[in-house]
């Protein structure tokens, strides 16, 4: 046995101990995928995503299943945006996707309502009802000039 | 007048030659590292006493760290209802900014002070020249597994004291009633790979190439004396603590983090 064999068993588990930390800052806050992680993705066009962000939690009856893969600005100018989900989940093909925000001021998430259909959808397809995000700002800004026009008569 | 111009134009010139100085060095020690043998063994003994000897010190700061950064951060969320964004706000924290620099201050106090009076009291008592007699490179055999060591365990100890330090902040939150759910869900959708965990590992690299090379520098050129050593070992802790802070702000600026 040499000297210095418990030393090394001491490096040994420090190194793994540090690499172990590295994975779970990368993999679980990170959020780097590993291949083989059973998602399906399916999409959703929106007129409206408020502060919808990338990574942003997707949840059925409140229950976390997927997150926001991706957003970009479809053809039509609308918002595209892409949803993995947990590929178990069979999603009727007439259920809605709404945006919505956690609290007054919290983070936008999606919540996804089920429909009644016996059809599912698959992986790349197109969820067909959607429900845009409320923008406060532009709810008060209607208030205040439904209330001008009213005092106005 | 002129004389203190003067004096102002030596100091600058001092501090460019110091700073070639210390490039060269660090020219010879990334030479000296392709150079066979490995020092395999040599590298892990280092290891050992600068990684391993400074993970109880890590481990109880970043605990540390983390609680009271949870416990102001509930006081002050809970004024606008936000304390659900706890996680975020520790996390983010902890591995943007206060992970990898802490970690580098605290292993320059433990490991590079050490390091540089380690090699310091080797010039003095002459032990570097007995490398030499014996035709073993000091800068090979003694220099180089030091730094290489620092430059390795710097990554590993920042990712233990970030986890550490999140799990404090779990544990503050928690214990003030934050929905564990939310803390972890607040980290899980705010760090992102590209731009907050490589982020913080280039800036461990980055602060334990600045300790590893500014303590055995200072150690290697330290004056053979007494009072040369712990000059020495001042100017590594003064020199190193600084050039992480500055180092740390144009990391940020041009990564973006």
């Amino acid at each position: 046995m040499r000297p210095n064999q418990t030393r090394d068993t001491a490096v040994g588990l420090f190194v793994l101990a540090g690499l172990a930390a590295i994975a779970y800052l990368s993999f679980q806050l990170g959020g780097v995928e590993i291949p083989g992680d059973k998602t399906i993705r399916i999409y959703a066009n929106f007129d409206e995503i408020g502060g919808l962000k990338t990574r942003a939690p997707v949840v059925i009856s409140g229950v976390h299943v997927g997150k926001v893969h991706e957003i970009n600005l479809a053809d039509d100018y609308r918002a595209r945006v892409a949803i993995d989900v947990a590929a178990n989940l069979e999603l009727p093909v007439d259920s809605s996707a709404s945006i919505v925000t956690s609290g007054v001021l919290g983070d936008r998430y999606i919540s996804i309502q089920l429909g009644g259909e016996d059809m599912f959808l698959e992986d790349g397809e197109d969820i067909e009802f959607v429900e845009s995000a409320v923008v406060l700002e532009r709810l008060i800004g209607q208030l205040i000039h439904n209330t001008n026009v009213e005092s106005d008569d | 007048m002129a004389g203190l111009v003067t004096r102002l134009g030596a100091r600058s010139v001092d501090f460019i030659e110091e700073l070639g100085r210390t490039s060269i060095f660090a020219g010879r020690v990334a030479f000296a590292a392709l150079r066979p043998p490995l020092r395999l063994q040599r590298f892990v003994d280092e290891v050992f006493y600068l990684g391993v000897l400074s993970l109880v010190i890590i481990c109880v700061s970043g605990l540390a760290v983390g609680a009271v950064l949870g416990l102001q951060g509930y006081n002050t969320l809970e004024r606008f209802g936000a304390t659900d964004s706890l996680g975020t706000v520790v996390g983010l924290s902890l591995i943007r900014e206060l992970g990898p620099v802490l970690t580098a201050l605290l292993t320059t106090g433990r490991a590079g002070s050490a390091t540089t009076a380690e090699i310091g009291t080797m010039v003095a008592t002459e032990q570097l020249d007995g490398l030499r007699m014996m035709s073993i490179d000091p800068m090979h055999y003694v220099v180089m597994p030091k730094a290489l060591a620092m430059i390795f365990v710097m990554p590993l100890l920042s990712a233990l004291f970030i986890v550490f330090g999140i799990w404090g902040g779990y544990l503050i939150g928690t214990y003030w009633g934050v929905d564990p759910g939310s803390y972890v869900t607040g980290l899980e959708s705010s760090v992102t790979f590209r731009d907050d965990i490589v982020g913080s590992m280039l800036k461990a690299v980055i602060f334990g190439v600045l300790v590893g090379i500014i303590s055995t520098y200072r150690g290697y050129t330290s004056a053979p004396t007494s009072q040369g050593v712990s000059a020495a070992t001042t100017t590594t802790v003064v020199e190193a603590s600084v050039s992480i802070l500055i180092f740390d702000y144009f990391i940020t600026a041009l990564w973006g983090i």
